[in-house]
């Protein structure tokens, strides 16, 4: 009796250690944000108004919460700065997602029929970039797109372009940026699918009297779906957020979100603004975050 | 659906003038170094099913997609109803697989699964709803066409992939160790229906396996395969009645075999473990020759005494292993120069003497009429 009280207790225990986890590193420091969203900027330490102070008792607490406001949200919708920032964000998101699948899903399609061992070191190959510092990769795009970079002497030796265009400071250059450094997240999750298709059901179907071009159509497309979503999901979100890419390779004219809060926060102060520009953020990105966590329970349950 | 008559005088194959649906001549197919059929030919006539019987890796399964057209063969042809399919890619070859693995499409339907080949052929839609639901009632799975594949038990699975093979109406349905995955149990009643379900349907059915009661119970004509060759190609009976090589006699079922050299007369072998042995047919060897007397453990009598003393084709024996397996009983002897011969008996109930036990001494005997006489 008391050996299985021991036991419930300690499995109560590890199922709730991630929960814990969560709970101090996300959910407080979100709601501490969300908190944030809600003051007024001020000229202090720390800069806004009010702050919680437990010592005040009952008393500091009611004014506490009637010191908040929605004014930063109001903010929010009524300058076009911010909504522009906001679609300008999924714009690139999600045109970036679907040059990603358009060039991730023939790579990881070619690797999976690939014999065994050539697998292996592709595989490799596709996620070797991650072992230096996203930083330094970006750095050195800097240096292939400036005026006089490899990109254009390249052009200018198989006498493509007369007159050598500006890249950097381009959305172009932005969506270089990111198609490069998200594709082993788009490959990896198709080649996961597309290496565990079944050869058999690509005979089957023609058996059945189905042409090559269509069993992709017919089996392979609809079979890899799983992979699909996950590898749009897994680059659609942070390409969303997405701040160092933007920053060093694009212009400054319209910034991306990541870009409108890094401006906030440090070079107008205004930690409210920000914090509730990012709690708009977090909410856009719950429904595909939440699609994604659906899809991903759905496949773990078919296995 | 047809429903054909019975297949009593079905023998295409003792008519000279009739024409093989599928005739596949000296085919040879190499991966690599290896030789996986070798120069094999064979007719295979309209209506009949035939099954290539053979151990693992003796290339049954590899023939079966040379015909299917997922492999190209290194050499030879395959003709269909005269047309060499040697340029007909699989997608537009009339011939229908199931595989062993049965290959269902998991993002489909069971009716989804078995229209599909039908959808390629750009059949009306209700032209398709129709022959999908006889199908549906054909394989018994009334009921079932909008359940997934993975909702369905192993049986169900094995009668969505014969449909789906099915429905095109194939001029030949291959089927590749269609059996295999179920239980004994399902798998032996699902013998019979199969062998009905192609009595109905009076297609030809091309069947791989590895499995002789499964071969014998389903199949026209048989053809033992090993390493790449015909062994033998004939009717169960034959098959297991007079088998052409010891490889065979002894691939089907069991057989004791006595090594020998065949007498003058042409009816008895000499010199053999069991002494000289007489048999009713002659064989196509010269006198001398070395042949081997082939005697299946159930037609081998065993008695306490010697039925008559001195009679060819009498051995003593004693008994070292019984084996009771409920209907029979299966017992291994061992004769004068020591090697082992195998005798099963039907437990048939009534037993008028004394169990033979292990210890025992005993005499074998058997009539000529049931030895036969392998010369290779």
């Amino acid at each position: 009796m008391r050996r299985l009280l021991n036991d419930t207790f300690l499995r109560k225990a590890v199922v709730r250690v991630p929960y814990a986890w969560l709970l101090a590193f996300f959910l407080l420091p979100f709601l501490i944000v969300l908190k944030i969203s809600l003051s007024q900027t001020a000229v202090a330490r720390p800069p806004y108004v009010p702050v919680f102070d437990l010592a005040a008792g009952w008393h500091g607490l009611a004014a506490f919460v009637s010191g908040l406001s929605l004014d930063n949200y109001v903010l929010l919708g009524s300058d076009p700065l911010y909504v522009l920032s906001y679609l300008k964000s999924v714009e690139i998101a999600a045109f970036s997602t679907l040059i990603l699948l358009l060039v991730g899903y023939p790579i990881a399609y070619a690797i999976a029929r690939m014999p065994r061992r050539a697998q292996a070191v592709l595989i490799l190959l596709v996620v070797l970039p991650f072992w230096t510092s996203l930083l330094i990769r970006i750095y050195a795009w800097m240096n292939i797109l400036q005026r006089d970079g490899l990109l254009n002497e390249l052009l200018a030796a198989f006498a493509i372009v007369k007159e050598p265009p500006a890249w950097l400071s381009t959305d172009t250059a932005i969506y270089i940026g990111i198609v490069y450094s998200y594709l082993p997240f788009m490959v990896l999750p198709l080649y996961a699918t597309l290496e565990k298709l079944d050869e058999t059901l690509l005979e089957a179907a023609a058996d059945l009297g189905c042409p090559r071009w269509k069993i992709f159509w017919l089996v392979t497309l609809p079979l890899s779906s799983s992979g699909m979503l996950a590898g749009v999901l897994l680059c659609f979100i942070p390409i969303v957020g997405e701040f160092v890419i933007p920053d060093l390779l694009g212009g400054s004219q319209s910034p991306m979100i990541g870009q409108t809060i890094w401006i906030e926060f440090f070079g107008n102060r205004d930690w409210p603004a920000a914090s509730a520009v990012a709690v708009v953020l977090v909410c856009l990105l719950v429904s595909p975050i939440v699609i994604y966590q659906n899809q991903a329970t759905r496949v773990v349950e078919r296995e | 659906m047809q429903i054909a008559g019975s297949k009593q005088d079905f023998a295409p194959w003792t008519d000279p003038g009739a024409r093989p649906l599928l005739r596949i001549e000296a085919l040879t197919k190499r991966f690599a170094s290896t030789v996986v059929v070798d120069q094999l030919s064979l007719d295979i006539y309209d209506g009949e099913f035939f099954a290539l019987l053979g151990p693992s890796g003796c290339g049954k399964t590899t023939l079966l997609r040379l015909i299917a057209g997922f492999e190209r063969p290194s050499s030879g042809r395959i003709l269909l109803e005269g047309v060499d399919l040697a340029s007909v890619p699989p997608h537009r070859r009339p011939v229908n697989m199931m595989f062993q693995s049965y290959a269902l499409f998991p993002h489909l339907n069971v009716e989804a699964n078995i229209a599909f080949g039908l959808k390629q052929e750009g059949l009306a839609n209700r032209e398709i709803a129709r022959r999908v639901a006889d199908m549906l009632a054909l394989v018994k799975l009334e009921g079932f066409g909008g359940r997934k594949p993975h909702e369905l038990s192993g049986g169900q699975r094995q009668r969505v992939a014969l449909a789906r093979s099915l429905v095109k109406r194939p001029r030949v349905l291959l089927l590749d160790e269609p059996l295999a995955a179920l239980d004994k149990k399902l798998r032996s009643e699902t013998q019979f229906e199969l062998m009905e379900l192609q009595r109905r349907v009076g297609f030809t059915f091309v069947i791989v396996t590895h499995d002789q009661s499964e071969a014998m119970t389903v199949a026209d004509r048989i053809a033992v395969m090993d390493r790449g060759r015909l062994m033998q190609v004939a009717t169960p009976a034959e098959i297991y009645d007079r088998p052409d090589s010891r490889w065979v006699a002894d691939f089907i079922g069991d057989v004791n075999l006595f090594e020998g050299r065949l007498g003058d007369d042409g009816l008895s072998v000499e010199g053999t473990a069991a002494g000289r042995l007489r048999v009713a047919v002659k064989p196509e060897a010269p006198s001398g020759a070395m042949v081997w007397v082939a005697v299946r453990p159930e037609r081998v009598r065993m008695t306490r005494e010697p039925a008559l003393p001195g009679l060819d084709n009498s051995v003593a024996a004693t008994a070292i292993d019984v084996a009771y397996l409920g209907d029979l009983s299966v017992y291994k002897l061992r004769i004068r120069d020591g090697s082992l011969v195998k005798v099963t008996l039907a437990n048939t109930g009534g037993r008028l003497e004394r169990a033979i036990s292990l210890g025992d001494d005993v005499w074998l005997s058997w009539s000529p009429d049931a030895a036969i006489v392998l010369t290779r």
